[in-house]
């Protein structure tokens, strides 16, 4: 994998992963016209489609569009379900995650990613170790986090 | 506000957040930021010492600022301090802050490597984790300088803990893919590929991405993984869903490590070991099987995670290409799906099945699905998978179904989304041409596509039709009568106005019978478009007049009446205004001979591989046509466009453009070709007619008179006039560059890092025209690009001044020899380079005596006659010198007939020597030359011999002959 993106509705970014180096410049560029592209398609839509010499997957989950760039050989199937698994891994960390929580716990997000991709591939695909590594983390912290929101996002 | 609760505080960076999130509007929040980062600066610049949680927490505001998409240029230091913190949390972020936020600043790099070596060897395994993420996030040299040969020690340690294990397998990944060098595996390389037999599924699904990307490069060092891999496959397949536990995913086992291990299998061959490759083709079996059992969930996760697993087995099964049954089996899966409620499965079964397509087992399974295809190309909803469905048409296509596949291919055409119009109408014209097996079908074909898509249709294609029907003449009465009644049509576009005024221009007497397109009809009907046209197609427009009038004499009247008018012969463009008046006077002062041999029928192309396939491939970059595909392609459209029997000539017209404009690799030579193509088309179309594109069109009338053709920019002999200054003396190996196109006229004059020089030249009695292309290697442009031939007296020859990056400009000389002449002229190009210095270089044009050489056949005792004749000691030229290149007869043979004269058989009484006769053309008189070469095959020696009848002449032909065997 390439890159991932997390973006709203509307079009702003919640959360950008880059695994091949490139220029700020260049990061904004390829968000800017992949935003566009994504946001422009009708849900019915198929969930893969060509951009550059990538393929893109991406899934819309209540206002968040999840969007992965993965390279020709890779399998597109899988990639959604890697979406999936990551979004199931916000989802039990923070209890029904919402777009909220994204926001304002933002590198809580990028943890949990870190835990499950690292260097754009899956280093552990089982929920309960990956939520098991960042429990051991959260308890080297002061104060254990408590959720507390009405938003549900629907799995 | 909402999810705040967090206990452990940064409450300032919630409240911060939350009044971004209530700015109105840009420049709110530009400015609530500012205020944000005074802040944080103030107080990183303040005297007093910040605490852990504030460091932590500025930092991670300035983070936050940072993803909002501002740049943050402070603070680094801050987060550096934090990596060495006790705390978890503040060591956490100071992580995360780097890995976004990385720069290349030295000082800061060796500050951040210190503290991740201190992590390292911490023996804390989150510690130990989160600086392995950090390096697998940054992944710089520097990085990998300093830790690449740590890190396979801690990956493959007996005592090191799984979750470090599988960040460490990644981090160095990460480390190999952007620094191979440095990544040397050698003794870990067993102990890596059996990790594929650890006991944790998570370790080996992520050190399965390493091997994989290891064996991609060292395949045979990796070459165990193999077996271990189809074992792990087998286990895992064979095993119920619920046998691994957290590691089954909505009832499918391990589907992740599963896609992973038939990945890896991808990068061998098929496994040798005959029990290995029985295991193997179970699995792939129970995959194919499981795809038909009734689904466990009706979670679409379940079907997702089950199929990735199919595709990835078929993709498998496909790179082996060896098991019939198989490849027929994962046809009709796809078929299967190619039918399927789920969008996203049609549209894998699509692409999928376009590499099955390339496969002789296959081929025909596929071809079984043509009619879904093409319902999908119609009815599809969402553009990406109608693209797919037009791969796929394009790659099951043969001689079978071409006609059809064409057919749907151009119906679709009419409502296809502008996205993919160009590329569409490539593949139809390709097709088209591969599969054609009458002609007249391909000219219908590319004329429809003109029609339907006119806009779409590059120069590429029309010039390839052009081409073909060039070189083909059974098809050309068709190609005049079809292109005629295009034309009738009220709103033509432009492109089938440039066809049509080529082919009809060409061969319109072919269907001139008929009343009904009578000359007159077909030139009223192609001047009807004229003032609806561009520059360039009035021009070409312009040359089919012409043309008519030698075809037609009938119409010479009318169209001299249009060339006569103002709005032709005062034409504010240049190129127009001067076309206007020569073909005027051309067609005035020329006898019919004249303008029977002036404007007679374009000789055939010489082969090529078909410009367009060389377009589709840089559209579409490799791998997206499959390899076999390609050449095949070349093939055959080889055999179409050479098919033409046309004689010896095709096969003796020096391949013009092949390797000449090949600046660069693959793709640009496409570029370059179509360069040439155009070149061709222009003036190669009218041979003899002058292309006076520097001189001022007013001036023309003068310079015009009787077809002498005076008007030509480097005129010899030598001036007095001396050289200028300014241009560099000629390089040191300019001789050198000059012999080597003694007997050829094509090739690569000159090359160095920045800039190729192309040459392509052609000559007759005692005129020649020169192509020189100028080609920027560089991806930066050239500016006050200007050139200049000097002979020595001098003249500047205006080119465009700027060559862009990677571009090529072209340069037509003209050329006519007055008298004998010994120097070559010689050409200065000088230009600057942003960041350069004037660039200012001095080369020979490869113009030399016996360029104007017509070869003369005679007869043995006329040859003896002659040579008695020339034998005053001054006429003769002779050397002896030693042989520099291969003796074999038939090198030396293609090289006397480069050289332009006859080469005589039966002349000499020892037929081991060569005998050559010719005359050179001079404006002032004729020259007549002998020549006779002896080899010496035992010495490695030869004797040249020239007579001539004049004695420069001899002089120089034997200088420059020496340097030539």
């Amino acid at each position: 994998m390439q890159f991932m993106l997390l973006f709203s509705r509307q079009g702003k970014l919640r959360l950008q992963k880059w695994y091949v180096p490139l220029s700020d410049k260049e990061k904004k560029k390829i968000t800017r016209e992949l935003v566009q592209t994504v946001l422009a398609r009708k849900p019915k839509m198929c969930s893969f489609l060509e951009w550059r010499d990538l393929k893109i997957v991406y899934k819309r989950y209540a206002s968040l569009y999840f969007c992965c760039a993965i390279e020709d050989q890779d399998n597109e199937l899988i990639t959604l379900e890697i979406i999936h698994r990551y979004v199931e891994l916000l989802d039990k960390y923070f209890g029904s995650v919402c777009e909220l929580d994204i926001i304002f716990n933002f590198e809580k997000a990028y943890f949990i990613l870190d835990e499950f991709l690292l260097g754009g591939e899956a280093q552990e695909t089982s929920k309960k170790n990956v939520l098991k590594a960042i429990e051991q983390a959260d308890l080297l912290q002061e104060v254990r986090y408590t959720p507390n929101h009405s938003h549900v996002w629907q799995i | 506000m909402p999810a705040v609760s967090k206990g452990d505080g940064m409450r300032g960076l919630a409240v911060f957040i939350s009044d971004i999130r209530n700015c109105k509007s840009k420049e709110a929040e530009i400015k609530r930021i500012n205020k944000e980062l005074a802040n944080i600066r103030s107080k990183f610049k303040g005297d007093k010492a910040l605490d852990g949680y504030s460091k932590k927490k500025y930092v991670c505001k300035l983070l936050f600022i940072f993803l909002l998409g501002h740049d943050i240029d402070f603070g680094h230091m801050e987060a550096v301090n934090l990596l060495s913190s006790n705390k978890y949390t503040e060591k956490q972020i100071g992580y995360l802050f780097i890995s976004v936020l990385v720069n290349s600043n030295s000082e800061l790099i060796r500050l951040i490597n210190n503290a991740i070596k201190n992590d390292l060897s911490s023996r804390n395994p989150t510690f130990m984790c989160l600086a392995l993420h950090c390096i697998a996030n940054v992944g710089s040299r520097e990085m990998a300088e300093a830790f690449a040969s740590e890190i396979p020690r801690i990956l493959v340690a007996g005592d090191t803990m799984d979750s470090v294990k599988q960040s460490a397998a990644l981090c160095l990944l990460r480390l190999y893919k952007t620094s191979p060098d440095l990544v040397l595996m050698g003794e870990w390389t067993s102990r890596v590929v059996h990790l594929l037999n650890d006991q944790h599924m998570g370790v080996v699904t992520a050190a399965i991405s390493l091997i994989t990307c290891l064996s991609q490069k060292n395949p045979d060092e990796f070459k165990t993984c193999v077996s271990l891999a189809v074992s792990r496959l087998s286990r895992i397949v064979s095993s119920a869903s619920t046998d691994l536990q957290d590691y089954t995913y909505y009832f499918v086992p391990a589907p992740w490590l599963s896609c992973k291990l038939l990945r890896l299998l991808q990068c061998y061959p098929p496994p040798e070991d005959g029990a290995v490759k029985g295991r193997l083709v179970e699995c792939l079996e129970t995959i194919l099987n499981k795809a038909q059992e009734p689904p466990k969930s009706k979670k679409v996760q379940h079907s997702n995670a089950k199929n990735a697993i199919l595709f990835e087995a078929i993709s498998l099964i496909i790179h082996y290409d060896s098991e019939p049954n198989l490849l027929v089996r994962a046809c009709n899966q796809l078929g299967q799906f190619l039918q399927h409620r789920e969008t996203n499965l049609r549209y894998l079964a699509l692409e999928s099945m376009c590499t099955l397509a390339s496969s002789e087992f296959s081929h025909e399974a596929v071809k079984t699905h043509i009619e879904t295809v093409i319902n999908a190309l119609k009815t599809e909803r969402d553009v990406s998978v109608r693209q797919r469905a037009a791969d796929l048409l394009y790659a099951m296509c043969d001689r079978s179904n071409a006609k059809q596949i064409v057919a749907e291919m151009l119906s679709y055409l009419e409502t296809a989304d502008y996205s993919i119009r160009e590329e569409m109408v490539l593949k139809v014209a390709i097709l088209a041409e591969k599969y054609a097996v009458d002609y007249s079908w391909y000219v219908d074909t590319i004329l429809n596509l003109i029609r339907i898509a006119g806009d779409y249709v590059s120069e590429e294609v029309w010039y390839r039709v052009i081409q073909i029907v060039i070189n083909r003449d059974d098809v050309q009465g068709y190609a005049a009568k079809t292109v005629f009644e295009a034309l009738q049509a009220p709103a033509c576009h432009e492109n089938m106005v440039k066809v049509g005024g080529y082919i009809l221009g060409e061969f319109g007497n072919l269907i001139a019978g008929d009343p009904r397109s009578s000359p007159l009809v077909q030139f009223n009907l192609l001047h009807s478009k004229f003032h609806l046209c561009s520059v360039p197609t009035r021009a070409l427009l312009l040359s089919a007049y012409i043309k008519f009038i030698n075809l037609f004499p009938e119409t010479k009247a009318t169209i001299q009446e249009v060339l006569r008018c103002d709005s032709q012969i005062r034409n504010s463009d240049v190129e127009l205004q001067q076309r206007a008046v020569e073909y005027l006077k051309l067609s005035s002062i020329a006898s019919t001979d004249v303008l029977a041999t002036v404007l007679e029928e374009m000789p055939p192309f010489p082969e090529r591989e078909s410009s367009i396939l060389a377009k589709l491939k840089k559209k579409k970059g490799p791998g997206a046509v499959s390899v076999t595909e390609l050449d095949d392609g070349k093939r055959e459209a080889g055999e179409l466009n050479g098919g033409g029997d046309r004689g010896p000539d095709t096969a003796s017209t020096p391949s013009p453009s092949a390797d000449l404009l090949g600046i660069r690799s693959a793709a640009p030579v496409g570029a370059a070709q179509t360069n040439a193509v155009a070149v061709i088309s222009h003036f190669h179309s009218y041979p003899f007619i002058p292309y006076l594109s520097c001189c001022l069109s007013a001036s023309i009338p003068a310079l015009f008179c009787g077809l002498s053709l005076h008007p030509c920019p480097v005129l010899w002999p030598p001036s007095s006039a001396p050289p200028s200054e300014d241009p560099a003396p000629p390089l040191s190996e300019a001789d050198e560059l000059l012999n080597k196109f003694v007997c050829k006229n094509n090739g690569v004059l000159f090359e160095n890092q920045l800039l190729q020089i192309g040459i392509k030249s052609e000559y007759r009695q005692n005129l020649g025209r020169m192509y020189l292309f100028y080609g920027n290697k560089t991806s930066v442009q050239f500016a006050s690009f200007t050139t200049t031939v000097s002979c020595p007296g001098e003249l500047h020859k205006p080119v465009e001044p700027l060559v862009e990056g990677g571009a090529q400009i072209q340069q037509v000389l003209n050329i006519e020899c007055i008298t004998d002449f010994s120097d070559a002229p010689l050409l200065n190009i000088k230009f600057s380079r942003y960041g350069g210095a004037l660039q200012n270089l001095t080369l020979k044009l490869p113009v030399t005596i016996n360029k104007f050489f017509q070869p003369t056949e005679m007869s043995s005792s006329d040859f003896f006659q002659r040579w008695k004749q020339l034998s005053q000691p001054q006429q003769e030229a002779q050397k002896i010198f030693k042989a520099n290149h291969s003796m074999d007869t038939e090198v030396l043979k293609a090289k006397l007939l480069g050289l332009g004269t006859a080469l005589l058989d039966n002349i000499d009484p020892n037929p081991e020597n060569y005998v050559c006769a010719g005359v050179i053309q001079t404006k002032s008189q004729q020259i007549g030359c002998l020549l006779r070469l002896e080899p010496n095959a035992q010495a490695q020696m030869y004797r040249l011999t020239l007579r001539c009848s004049k004695d420069t002449v001899s002089k120089r032909l034997c200088e420059l002959l020496a340097q030539q065997f």
